[in-house]
């Protein structure tokens, strides 16, 4: 089974700079983390290595420092890494990212299964995995929570919903998404430390992927982020302190006070 | 420390991260529970630090003697008993990989390393610890194999051992007893009670016994009749890595003591500011740094294959009474509150003790050195 596994590195921090010109974030420099959902991604293609055989394969577009996530996917134990980094993809908005992924994914493919994360925690749009489906014309099932097994060229999976889960079979080739919910990634071993130090990350350019100018970067991409801020944090309150049954007597004091109304049936 | 090799560099930030992620939850089990968690082999196994001497081909990263001490040094750190697991398991497992046929480490070794098997180490008896050769437990010859009775006593992972290797009297006439007795691997053997000891909780030190029970020849560890001349020739690794495991009981309990010093305030300032607690800390250091060298030092020269047993003793004998002066001192500075099973000083302190007595007494250690140099012409 070939499968490939589609990772983000993103900022560790929430101290990130946004480029005033065009609303995106200044990623260079800051240190990077794999996005976290993505590990459960990587985590269950090396399950499904594991119980079917096969490689694993981690892809990351992004600026070259996403070379150390890279190594960091191969600690884990996927089994190659492929660096998609061109100065003419930056600004990439999700339809420019899915396309340049998906252009990656058809020169080192075909695979059998496309894992990735739900979403990325910095951008939160959960929109490059279908959009990468679609570019390559197969199905996609999004916030997968387990793989339930492979027969032949069908896959049975539970997706996850909000009070229950849908169990349903889909035809390889496939792309998920997955949830937190699906496993729980292992550490980086230390053979794996050593192997991710050792072997060489293959790097796809734009020259590679052979891509209209006009379809990658900002160019390519028709979202225009008019405003990135962090929401101010909720000041003022007042908090009670002393033993807790004085302090619930002032809390309560207070709410009278200002006139919000409430259903104690007893003053306890 | 100059530049370490990559291997050993990235070996110590592993044990680091599983100190960060893991350690705390295995110890509270082991230490006040005194149980052998049975999750831990199979987690340390995920971060690859079990079986790492082992060659690939039985799951292991052929790790030098150097890198397994580090890794011993960064888990007693936290927690010795976790360290001392993968001391008691370098043991049993070391005599199989130099002594043992491929057949015995194509079976027992990738178990090992994978976290699925436990091995013990059956050498001490009730009548026999620093004489080792004073053993009663025999076996005795029986078509192709062995039949052994006897009784063993304080073995490490005794009580969750699938194996144990075993060293038996194999011929009760030898002229000279060491001469007459065998390593074999046992399976099946009764487990007895598991000891409440002071320290080094949690690692199901047992009794073991056998019953006429059976074991295959092919269970014989290297030669037969020079099982003890195999243990002899195996102690030093087990020396380094118990020197090893001192340092880092060492280091942790003055890390400890340096974190208390700077956040317990007394005559209005963090006792840190005081030259009497800065005398101890420098003192605690300087000894803990040259303890340090000296294990690295015997860990270089076993693997560069030169002579090494003085130094192996050198540093055990060294690196162990560092470890318990490390541990007063810094539950000196603790103060009242190092009385506590609060902080981590008051079991670093129980777990230091046994390092001057197991793997050879201090006092034995002292003549392995004094005869070497004696002897010398």
């Amino acid at each position: 089974m070939k499968i490939a596994v589609c990772i983000k590195q993103v900022p560790g921090t929430t101290e990130v700079q946004i480029n005033p010109e065009t609303g995106t974030l200044m990623r260079e420099g800051v240190e990077g983390i794999i996005n976290p959902f993505d590990l459960y991604a990587l985590e269950e293609g090396i399950r499904l290595k594991e119980k079917y055989g096969g490689t694993v394969t981690v892809l990351s577009m992004g600026p070259p420092q996403v070379e150390s996530a890279i190594r960091e996917a191969i600690s884990y134990g996927a089994d190659e890494g492929v660096m998609i980094s061109d100065r003419s993809f930056a600004g990439s908005d999700t339809l420019a990212t899915a396309g340049t992924l998906a252009a990656a994914l058809r020169i080192l493919g075909p695979f059998d299964v496309i894992l990735m994360g739900r979403q990325a925690i910095d951008g939160d749009t959960g929109q490059v995995g279908p959009e990468t489906a679609e570019h390559l014309g197969i199905p996609h099932v999004t916030e997968v929570k387990m793989i339930e097994g492979v027969e032949g060229n069908r896959i049975t999976l539970r997706r996850m919903l909000e009070h229950g889960y849908l169990r349903l079979k889909a035809p390889l080739p496939i792309l998920l998404t997955v949830v937190k919910e699906i496993n729980t990634p292992r550490p980086a071993s230390f053979k794996g430390k050593l192997r991710a130090r050792q072997v060489p990350v293959k790097i796809l350019s734009g020259k590679d992927l052979d891509l209209a100018p006009k379809i990658v970067g900002l160019s390519g991409s028709p979202t225009r982020v008019i405003r990135v801020f962090t929401p101010p944090k909720p000041t003022g309150g007042k908090v009670f302190t002393g033993e807790p049954k004085e302090a619930v007597q002032s809390l309560l004091r207070a709410l009278k006070e200002a006139g919000i109304p409430m259903n104690c049936k007893n003053g306890s | 420390m100059v530049e370490w090799e990559e291997k050993h560099q990235l070996l110590i930030e592993t044990a680091r991260e599983f100190n960060a992620k893991e350690a705390k939850r295995f110890l509270e089990i082991m230490d006040k529970e005194n149980r052998f968690p049975p999750e831990l082999p199979a987690k340390l196994s995920q971060y690859g630090l079990l079986g790492l001497k082992f060659p690939e081909q039985y799951g292991g990263a052929e790790m030098d003697s150097l890198g397994a001490a580090l890794v011993i040094e960064e888990l007693a750190k936290v927690s010795p008993a976790i360290a001392d697991f993968l001391v008691s398991i370098h043991a049993s497992t070391g005599v199989i990989l130099h002594f043992g046929t491929e057949e015995q480490k194509a079976t027992y070794l990738p178990p090992v390393a994978e976290g699925k098997r436990i091995p013990a180490y059956a050498l001490t008896e009730s009548e026999a610890g620093s004489d080792l050769a004073g053993i009663r437990t025999k076996a005795i010859k029986e078509g192709e194999g062995y039949r052994v009775t006897g009784s063993k006593l304080f073995i490490t992972l005794g009580g969750v051992a699938d194996f144990a290797v075993v060293l038996a009297i194999t011929n009760p006439e030898a002229e000279k007893k060491h001469r007459g007795m065998s390593l074999l691997i046992v399976e099946g053997f009764q487990k007895g009670k598991e000891e409440d000891l002071m320290g080094l909780r949690g690692l199901a030190v047992s009794e073991l016994s056998f019953q006429d029970l059976p074991v295959p020849g092919k269970n014989l560890v290297g030669k037969e009749n020079e099982g003890f001349i195999h243990i002899m020739q195996s102690l030093d690794g087990g020396r380094i890595e118990v020197a090893a495991l001192s340092v880092g009981l060492a280091q942790g309990a003055l890390d400890e003591a340096i974190r208390y010093a700077k956040q317990r305030s007394q005559f209005g300032k963090p006792i840190s500011s005081f030259q009497a607690i800065q005398f101890m800390i420098a003192d605690m250091q300087t000894k803990i740094d040259a303890a340090r060298q000296l294990t690295y030092y015997a860990a270089r020269l076993r693997d560069a294959g030169k002579p090494h047993s003085r130094e192996a003793s050198e540093a055990k004998l060294f690196a162990s009474d560092v470890a318990m002066e490390c541990v007063s001192e810094s539950l000196q500075i603790h103060g009242g509150y190092g009385y506590s099973k609060e902080y981590p000083i008051e079991h670093l302190f129980r777990d230091a003790k046994i390092n001057q007595i197991f793997e050879g007494t201090n006092q034995i250690q002292r003549l392995v050195i004094a005869r070497n140099l004696l002897e010398r012409t």
